[in-house]
């Protein structure tokens, strides 16, 4: 037996285009194609354009190895992630997967509102691929873990939004395959419920299984991935140790302005901008100048609730800090429009170096556009203090502390 | 835990996955799907149980459909327009025929719009593709058996004794959910291909209660027309049910050509299906 989990050779999967809009078709359509046409193949959907959401894509993964998938809106990771889980066929290409494969696309599939949680356990279980006797054996352990013991007995539509989440993941964190595949589940939930999803990501790659999982998370890369896979427009970019592997994808997306490409009908980032002290757009400013993120964004109905956000990442992904419109109680509008937030970094706080901006916008109950990183920057040194006798200086931000030294006081305290 | 693993799925060291583009003729992999048996029990008890929490009459449906279908039937039909009913009295003539097409109409029809109903799990999760058509047919059969009890009881009212060939009803029933499972087979991958199937489901199956008989005998159609006539695999499975409960005629050719069409339905069902299931999470 080899020690390879999954080997993917030349993989591509082509979609229509506007398969968003138009994915099945009516009979009067086929009809009066197939009248037009005669005897061609029938409901061949050959008319329109298409694109390749994978293009000739390679690699392998060896047991045991977690490798986390990067890359940008639209560069095909979840394509990836839906042909290994065969949820749909390849175009072309082959895969071959050695081991019990489970796959999380999303927690809670097939929850059914009606049913008691105890029955939901059983049902999603099986959904899962796990059997009947290994969920009895595990399920006063996925209770516990969802701390919903009270209820277990009461339909699921009374719980809240959060017991029903920890319920969902409960049972999925209790999947022991020999290899998980995990989509972007990070990005729903409450910080603590995301923790608790990383946590339970972690065990399972320390108990030596092989983990394929999607994430935006650069700091969720470094934790647990042991090699990483930056997807780019359907084909590998890059492939490699997380570090590496990032710092390419971060330095490869670096750009000064972000135009996002097709509206999508719901709360969505249009523009991004990096601004210097005199308010023009620029990819480099001086560290003792201010800095501002120019954003416009669109509501294409009303949104009450909504937050409009930024972090901060250093050049290899890591978080530095965040801001949004929460932390200063922001009056946000909230009808349907075209808006425009500045958000500015005052001088002498970045120190010199690249930085990636993530920008971001979401209400309580779901993130509407992410874009990480959606623009990058350089911070050059300015006539500042803070480099009057060095040029390196280490970390990334300047913390304004305050001192105080002076000749050692002999009387006082003492006493 | 990897030793958990290990004891729960002995076979799993060996499982080896390819994955290739879908193409027409792939063999079905009878023991995946023998592996996912567990999973076809729980979406039909999870179908049954839905059901019986949300209506207020729960299993009284699965009696009370069929019989005042018959009641309708027995007073314009065996009343008013006098229809033979090869000697039986008409009620129980008619809900005979009743049960088993009902139960047919309700799996075809529930059948036909699994896998669009089944969208968010297609798109989510890996299983075989056939469970789902699979468990909306096999789970009227509860409302079958259900109304099995309220025949015997007709039965017992009529003092009507089955004959010795009752012993060919539970092949009569299997005919039944293959006939139901081919053409949800059929119907439920051309929902998903074309939208517009869901409104003719509801219309064919009008349509084919007429051209089966449920309603009247068999014998009433013209000798030359019977073979025609018994291309409807339901035809084979109504007057066989009949036949193998209350009597009458034995409708031996019948059944044999209702049992070929069933085979050819099913293999050709079955061909059409894993052609159109690898793509079935981009179009629905």
């Amino acid at each position: 037996m080899s020690d390879i989990a999954i080997r993917v050779e030349h993989l591509a999967k082509r979609y229509a285009i506007g398969a968003q809009v138009e994915r099945y078709q009516t009979l009067r359509d086929t009809l009066s194609r197939f009248a037009r046409s005669g005897f061609r193949r029938y409901g061949a959907r050959g008319t329109g354009a298409h694109i390749w959401a994978l293009d000739d894509v390679s690699f392998e993964i060896r047991k045991g190895q977690v490798v986390g998938i990067i890359g940008g809106n639209g560069a095909g990771k979840s394509t990836l992630l839906k042909i290994l889980s065969r949820i749909t066929t390849p175009t072309r290409g082959h895969a071959r997967i050695s081991g019990r494969v489970g796959s999380l696309l999303e927690v809670g599939t097939g929850f059914h509102p009606e049913l008691t949680g105890r029955e939901n356990i059983f049902l999603n279980g099986a959904i899962l691929g796990m059997a009947r006797r290994e969920i009895a054996r595990k399920f006063d352990a996925i209770v516990a873990f969802a701390e919903v013991d009270r209820f277990i007995d009461t339909a699921v539509k009374y719980y809240s939004s959060g017991m029903y989440v920890r319920l969902a993941f409960a049972v999925a964190a209790h999947l022991e395959p020999e290899i998980l595949i995990v989509d972007e589940v990070l990005s729903v939930g409450d910080a603590r419920f995301q923790q608790k999803c990383l946590g339970k990501l972690d065990d399972v790659a320390k108990a030596g299984r092989t983990v394929l999982f999607v994430t935006h998370n650069m700091a969720a890369v470094y934790r647990l991935a042991t090699s990483t896979v930056w997807l780019n427009r359907g084909v590998v970019a890059a492939i490699g140790d997380p570090k590496t592997t990032i710092a390419k994808y971060l330095g490869g997306e670096r750009r000064a302005r972000y135009v996002a490409e097709h509206p999508s009908g719901r709360p969505q980032l249009l523009e991004a901008e990096v601004c210097d002290a005199a308010g023009r757009p620029a990819s480099r400013v001086l560290n003792t100048d201010a800095v501002a993120v120019r954003l416009r964004y669109a509501l294409p109905r009303r949104t009450p609730g909504t937050v409009v956000g930024i972090g901060v990442l250093s050049a290899d992904g890591i978080p530095l800090f965040t801001s949004n419109t929460n932390d200063v109680s922001a009056d946000v509008p909230d009808s349907a429009g075209e808006y425009e937030a500045s958000v500015t970094i005052p001088p002498d706080v970045l120190l010199v170096g690249e930085y990636h901006v993530a920008v971001c916008i979401w209400d309580q109950a779901e993130i509407f556009d992410l874009q990480e990183p959606a623009i990058s920057f350089a911070v050059e040194h300015g006539p500042s203090v803070l480099y009057a006798n060095t040029d390196a200086r280490k970390g990334f931000v300047h913390v304004p502390c305050t001192w105080n030294v002076g000749e050692r006081m002999l009387t006082g305290r003492a006493g | 835990m990897r030793l958990d693993a290990a004891v729960a799925h002995p076979a799993s060291p060996d499982l080896i996955v390819d994955i290739e583009p879908s193409s027409g003729l792939r063999p079905i992999n009878l023991r995946e799907l023998w592996t996912y048996r567990e999973l076809l029990y729980f979406l039909a008890w999870r179908d049954v149980k839905v059901r019986y929490k949300q209506t207020v009459l729960g299993a009284a449906w699965a009696v009370l459909q069929p019989l005042l279908t018959m009641a309708v039937f027995a007073i314009f039909l065996g009343r008013l327009a006098h229809i033979a009913s090869d000697g039986l009295p008409y009620p129980l003539f008619s809900f005979a025929g009743l049960v088993p097409w009902t139960y047919f109409a309700t799996a075809v029809t529930s059948g036909a719009m699994s896998i669009v109903g089944s969208q968010q799990l297609i798109s989510k999760v890996y299983f075989p593709r056939l469970i789902i058509p699979l468990a909306a047919t096999v789970t009227p059969l509860v409302d079958f058996a259900i109304a099995m009890v309220m025949l015997v009881a007709m039965l017992l009212w009529y003092h009507v004794v089955p004959s010795a060939a009752i012993v060919w009803l539970p092949l009569l029933v299997v005919l039944a959910v293959a006939t139901a499972f081919a053409t949800s087979l059929w119907l439920s991958t051309l929902t998903v291909l074309y939208r517009d199937v869901r409104y003719i489901v509801a219309f064919l199956m009008q349509f084919w209660m007429f051209a089966t008989p449920v309603a009247y005998p068999a014998s009433l159609v013209p000798e030359q027309w019977r073979l025609l006539y018994g291309l409807n695999p339901m035809t084979g499975v109504v007057e066989g049910f009949r036949w193998a409960l209350v009597g009458g005629p034995s409708p031996g050719p019948i059944v044999a050509a209702s049992a070929v069409v069933v085979i050819a339905m099913l293999t050709a069902g079955l061909v059409f299906f894993r052609r159109a299931e690898g793509t079935f999470a981009d179009v629905i």
